[in-house]
């Protein structure tokens, strides 16, 4: 069973709150840097880099970061997940990385990519940003930018479609015995 | 990848090659960065077993193994030993004791490493065996092509000297072949068989027919001691013959680009100037061998028994 729970309008209006926040949160843009994780994250980051410059006329550094090569659950995996580009190409020393993600559960992505961060610098601080906060954590990690909390059983899965992967822009929520 | 160990490049497919390559990609990145390591295989241990020496590939393994945070042993057999099968299968059954997740061996018979791959339940990478095989090897040529070339439909890769005895070319001629390019074998008649000519697979006996219009030159290290077999004359003769020079480069497209695999014997299969011209690719294959060394073992890693 498949549920629209964000449509294309949804899922701007959302971005452009968060857009937003993160501005008003760090009143001087130039030490910020969006770091999306691959592979939703890194197109939401790219859209909310351009929101902030619409907005504010700060140019924001934006990468990519994949994270496959930091995870915890190798061992668990039937096959090893596949490594895609990361891609910083400024210093993250001393700046505050914005981590993005399309989806939060149990934060051990989060917890995998600031692992991956820490190898590549010295970041002053390091702030979340997420779409969709589905709940179920199993680590204490929480997000500093939230598009929706969205409540769900552990048997539901979220997906975010977005139109840089060739779909419409949508976020569905899939029920086991579709 | 579908198996849980790397011996020959016949057992993958055009799609496990393309894989690897990506992986590589990702971990080249990796040796970029300030901190040149990951955690990924954290606790899993790897032990190098060669029982032929070996400085090139048993460090490149080893840091390859490093940088992905496993713990390695070294386990170098003494060469003058011949080694009985039944002592082979002691060993491998000492190391399995030990509690190795991957063993990387390197031996002068072939079909060692698929012997202890029946023997053992950790992953067998197969750096080298005999006359066989050695797959990084050719894993980490084609890195370095579509890297310098950016793909291989339509490429032309010339593999130049004794092809007869050469692991690396046995690796590379299918892992080319799946992958679309197409070779030449370029050498003496004694060292390059009529046997190895197949779709896609041309021989030649004269390096000035065979050097026309290729993309890339694959050097092979000749082995000195072949010489007293009566496989080529003397190694002047071979020089003159089948050694690369720069005149023989300019046959090469303008933009080819010369390989080997190391170690070089200069002024025998290769001219000083071509080793050390810009068409030289000779280090990246080196840096690049790391990078696919490292794709390898984690792939395998994820291939659960």
């Amino acid at each position: 069973m498949e549920k629209e729970l964000l449509d294309k309008r949804d899922i701007d209006r959302a971005l452009s709150r968060m857009a937003h926040e993160i501005a008003e949160r760090n009143r001087s843009l130039e030490d910020i840097c969006l770091i999306g994780i691959q592979r939703g994250g890194v197109h939401l980051a790219r859209r909310l880099a351009r929101k902030i410059k619409d907005y504010e006329g700060a140019e924001v550094p934006c990468g990519s970061l994949d994270i496959s090569l930091y995870r915890d659950d190798i061992n668990l995996r039937k096959e090893q997940p596949v490594v895609r580009k990361t891609e910083i190409d400024f210093d993250i020393n001393n700046k505050t990385v914005v981590l993005v993600d399309d989806v939060l559960f149990t934060g051990r992505s989060i917890r995998a990519a600031m692992d991956a961060l820490m190898d590549m610098g010295r970041p002053a601080k390091i702030q979340l940003a997420i779409l969709i906060d589905r709940g179920h954590r199993e680590l204490p990690i929480r997000a500093d930018y939230v598009g929706k909390n969205i409540p769900t059983s552990l048997s539901e899965k979220i997906e975010v479609q977005l139109s840089e992967e060739g779909h419409p822009d949508r976020v569905v929520l899939l029920k086991e015995g579709k | 990848m579908k198996g849980r160990h790397l011996l020959s490049i016949k057992d993958l497919s055009k799609e496990d090659i393309i894989h690897i390559l990506d992986t590589a990609e990702g971990f080249r990145d990796v040796l970029k960065r300030d901190i040149k390591k990951v955690p990924t295989l954290r606790g899993k241990t790897v032990v190098n077993l060669f029982f032929e020496p070996s400085t090139r590939t048993r460090t490149s393994f080893e840091l390859a193994a490093k940088r992905l945070s496993t713990d390695v042993i070294n386990f170098s057999v003494p060469t003058s030993s011949v080694v009985k099968g039944e002592s082979l299968i002691d060993t491998a059954k000492t190391i399995q004791a030990l509690g190795a997740d991957f063993v990387v061996v390197r031996h002068a018979s072939s079909g060692v490493p698929h012997l202890l791959s029946e023997q053992m339940d950790a992953s067998i990478v197969n750096a080298g065996d005999g006359i066989n095989e050695h797959p990084t090897q050719a894993l980490l040529d084609a890195f370095t092509i579509r890297e310098k070339k950016g793909g291989f439909q339509g490429l032309r890769v010339a593999i130049v000297g004794d092809i007869l005895h050469s692991r690396v070319a046995k690796s590379n001629i299918p892992c080319l072949r799946k992958v679309g390019a197409e070779v030449r074998l370029i050498g003496p008649p004694t060292l390059v068989p009529e046997g190895f000519a197949g779709e896609g697979i041309h021989l030649f006996y004269s390096m000035e027919e065979g050097l026309r219009d290729v993309d890339v030159v694959m050097m092979l290290r000749i082995q000195l001691e072949r010489q007293d077999r009566g496989f080529f004359p003397t190694v002047d003769e071979y020089f003159r013959l089948w050694g690369l020079t720069e005149e023989r480069m300019s046959l090469a497209r303008p933009d080819a680009i010369v390989m080997h695999p190391g170690p070089m014997n200069r002024g025998v299969e290769i001219d000083s100037a071509v080793a050390d011209s810009e068409r030289a690719v000779i280090l990246d294959q080196v840096t690049n061998g790391i990078a696919v060394r490292m794709a390898v073992l984690y792939l395998l890693g994820g291939v659960k028994s």
